[in-house]
């Protein structure tokens, strides 16, 4: 009788497990399809960028087959990487990228801590608030902010327009609401009981978040460090609105006003500028994402 | 080491009283278990001493010292968790030496109670891996460890071995009561498992709904419990309770069960009840183990008497039977020879020197 039974379930259950692995497959295929589709519909424009980088302004105007170079040069490159112009505005997005990430690090982590664990009057209201700000865009913000700034300058004396380190109070106001808010979400995910052992175990506040939830939570800061890094050295309207001088101007804002005069576009330093600016973020990532990755609280509890 | 003392303790959230005033001693020393079911509130009665929880009314002493308002890394205590709560991102032996070295004793002093303390729970060669390299049994000695290089003057465990399986569960228990009887750190231990409490406990605490029923050692809980929820919360299977009333039958105190079935009471027992009016509706309490099969020479105050078994349950080394007697489902313990069968007649003897007697509304022991 036995026997029997198990011989009824045999094949039931084959084809069960073949139905499953046939839809395994479809969803492969299809997942396999729209990722082909989104590859190359997003990596066409930098491909493009990369061969027009090579040509010669000559060869460009010549209009010939736009996806082949036929006299290769690294003219452009050469050309932007010997222009005092084009390093100076590298220096400053790199200066105001990492001076940005370093502030939006330290106000962000810390108050998240306090929004997520120092339960205090009113925290759960703030850090809602908190993330709402982040949802008003700059393009709403930049003519109040302009106007500001003109007032402090006339009340204070403090000329903070056209320099570039206005970039350092204007940033901070986009990454630091949205870094808060993913330091909020990962420091939730530590089980209480970590930072009630800590404070058994003789912990300050600010012990319990140097020793124990910033080494825990160290891929979520990853990823707010990337995430304040992207932001900062691709921001577009806030330096052009507030830096015009060549010598304060930052790479986004530097590439487009000084390799286009007039009606005259610069296409081939301005592919390879743009391909050059690209390439921090990109270096950053790799470095990164390996953290990034790493489990966060294995082995805390019970698992 | 110390003592703790808990005067009036009252813990409110909102409009819940999750801790009701809750008075207890605790002597230094002792091993002390909080017992009860899910919610009664023995974990926020740990947590208020270790000064996780404010105190809502009351006082809490360590040492002879109030520690209403003391910070929770100032009350000299440890406490392990359920869930272990190791810190992922250090090896062992730093998640060991945390607290000394946040207090900053040499090393050598750290690294010697390291030593001793994996030596004692034998996880020395675990002591440079991470948390996530190790079984939950291997955590839970970690999270022990942690508490014993401290060398607090409490140590509190909340339900420290309800995530581990059965056979490892025994096996903790015995190394915990081994831990204590080489520290001798007095100690607050909850569960809400009845075993664990009378295999563990100097004396037990037994909760419900946020106030103390009863405290005692595991023997007096067991023989010489306060109220039916003590007598059926300690003991497993637990204790029988079959309606009764006491009747006076040719001049000596009976308690009857049944139209056929009533029990004249041993001397001892009868001088103790006879205050008790004859109309009360009570119950009588009778351990699984004072329900035998009848033997030819019983011994003074055992009866006999005969009933049909429902169900018969075959451990090995004894059978548990199962029959109903007004309307109550009890249990018995017979020898397996005794011929228990489903369904079948047996003759079965009640030990009366060992019984209790209940009041049916109020569930006080008389
Ligand atoms: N933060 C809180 N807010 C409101 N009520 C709470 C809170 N914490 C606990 N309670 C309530 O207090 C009561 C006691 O809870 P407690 O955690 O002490 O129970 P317990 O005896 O440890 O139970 P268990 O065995 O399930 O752990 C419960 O009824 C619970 O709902
Ligand atoms: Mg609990």
């Amino acid at each position: 009788m036995t026997t029997a039974t198990i011989d009824k379930a045999a094949p039931t259950r084959k084809v069960k497990y073949g139905s499953m692995s046939r839809d395994r497959a479809w969803a492969l295929r299809w997942s396999y399809f729209f990722l082909v589709i989104f590859a190359i519909f997003f990596l066409t424009p930098p491909i493009y960028m990369f061969i027009t980088s090579l040509k010669s302004s000559a060869e460009i105007s010549a209009a010939t087959n736009p996806w082949w170079v036929f006299h290769p040069t690294l003219e452009n490159y050469a050309g932007l990487l010997t222009s005092n112009q084009f390093l100076r505005f590298f220096w400053n997005s790199a200066i105001v990228s990492i001076f940005v990430v370093t502030i939006t690090m330290l106000i962000s982590v810390p108050a998240a801590f306090a929004l997520s664990r120092m339960r205090f009057w009113g925290s759960a209201t703030l850090a809602t608030g908190v993330f709402l700000t982040y949802l008003i865009p700059e393009t709403l913000l930049f003519i109040p902010l302009f106007k500001m700034f003109a007032v402090i300058g006339d009340w204070t004396g403090i000329q903070l327009i056209n320099k570039w380190y206005v970039l350092l109070i204007l940033y901070p106001t986009l990454t630091v609401p949205f870094c808060t808010w993913i330091m909020i979400g990962y420091f939730a995910s530590i089980p209480k009981e970590l930072d009630e052992a800590a404070v058994i175990d003789g912990a300050s506040w600010i012990q319990t978040l140097t020793r124990i939830f910033i080494p825990v939570a160290f891929p979520g800061i990853i990823a707010a460090t990337i995430f304040a890094f992207t932001v900062s050295w691709a921001q577009f309207l806030y330096p052009l609105v507030f830096t015009t001088s060549t010598d304060q101007l930052v790479m986004p804002v530097g590439i487009i006003t000084s390799l286009i005069k007039g009606d005259v576009f610069n296409w081939g330093q301005i592919m390879t500028g743009a391909l050059l600016g690209a390439a921090p973020p990109l270096i950053i990532y790799a470095f990164l994402m390996d953290y990034y990755i790493a489990g966060l609280t294995a082995g805390a509890t019970k698992g | 080491m110390a003592d703790v003392t808990l005067r009036k303790v009252v813990k409110r959230y909102d409009e819940v009283e999750a801790v009701r005033g809750i008075d207890l001693d605790i002597a230094d020393h002792e091993f002390v278990v909080l017992v009860g079911p899910s919610g009664c509130g023995k974990s926020t009665t740990l947590r208020m001493i270790a000064g996780l929880e404010d105190i809502s009314d009351g006082d809490i002493m360590i040492g002879g010292d109030v520690v209403n308002d003391v910070p929770p890394k100032d009350r000299d205590i440890a406490m392990v968790f359920q869930n272990y709560a190791l810190y992922p991102h250090m090896t062992v032996a730093e998640n060991m030496s945390f607290g000394l070295r946040l207090k900053r004793y040499p090393k050598a002093e750290i690294k010697s109670r390291v030593d001793e303390a994996a030596r004692m729970l034998d996880i020395v060669e675990l002591v440079d891996r991470k948390p996530k390299q190790l079984s939950g049994g291997q955590r839970q000695r970690v999270a022990m460890g942690r508490a014993i290089v401290r060398n607090p003057k409490v140590f509190l465990f909340d339900e420290p071995l309800s995530n581990l399986d059965a056979k490892l569960r025994v096996q903790m228990r015995i190394e915990i009561k081994k831990v204590h009887q080489k520290v001798r750190t007095t100690t607050v231990y909850v569960t809400h498992d009845q075993v664990e409490a009378m295999t563990l406990a100097d004396r037990v605490v037994v909760m419900n709904h946020g106030r103390i029923e009863q405290i005692g050692t595991p023997n007096e809980l067991y023989h010489k419990p306060a109220t039916k929820f003590v007598a059926s919360f300690i003991g497993s299977p637990a204790m029988n309770f079959i309606p009764c009333r006491l009747e006076d039958l040719a001049g000596k105190l009976h308690v009857r069960l049944t139209d056929r079935i009533a029990f004249p009471l041993p001397p001892a027992r009868a001088a103790r009840y006879q205050g008790i009016p004859r109309a009360d509706k009570l119950l009588l309490g009778l351990r699984p183990e004072h329900i035998t099969e009848a033997k030819p020479h019983p011994e003074p105050g055992v009866e006999a008497f005969e009933t049909v078994l429902d169900v018969t349950e075959p451990m090995g080394m004894e059978t548990l039977i199962y029959f109903t007697l007004e309307g109550a489902q009890v249990c018995g313990r017979v020898n397996p020879n005794a011929g228990a069968q489903d369904g079948a007649p047996l003759r079965l003897a009640v030990d009366l020197n060992n019984m209790h007697l209940l009041n049916e509304v109020t569930g006080v022991v008389l």
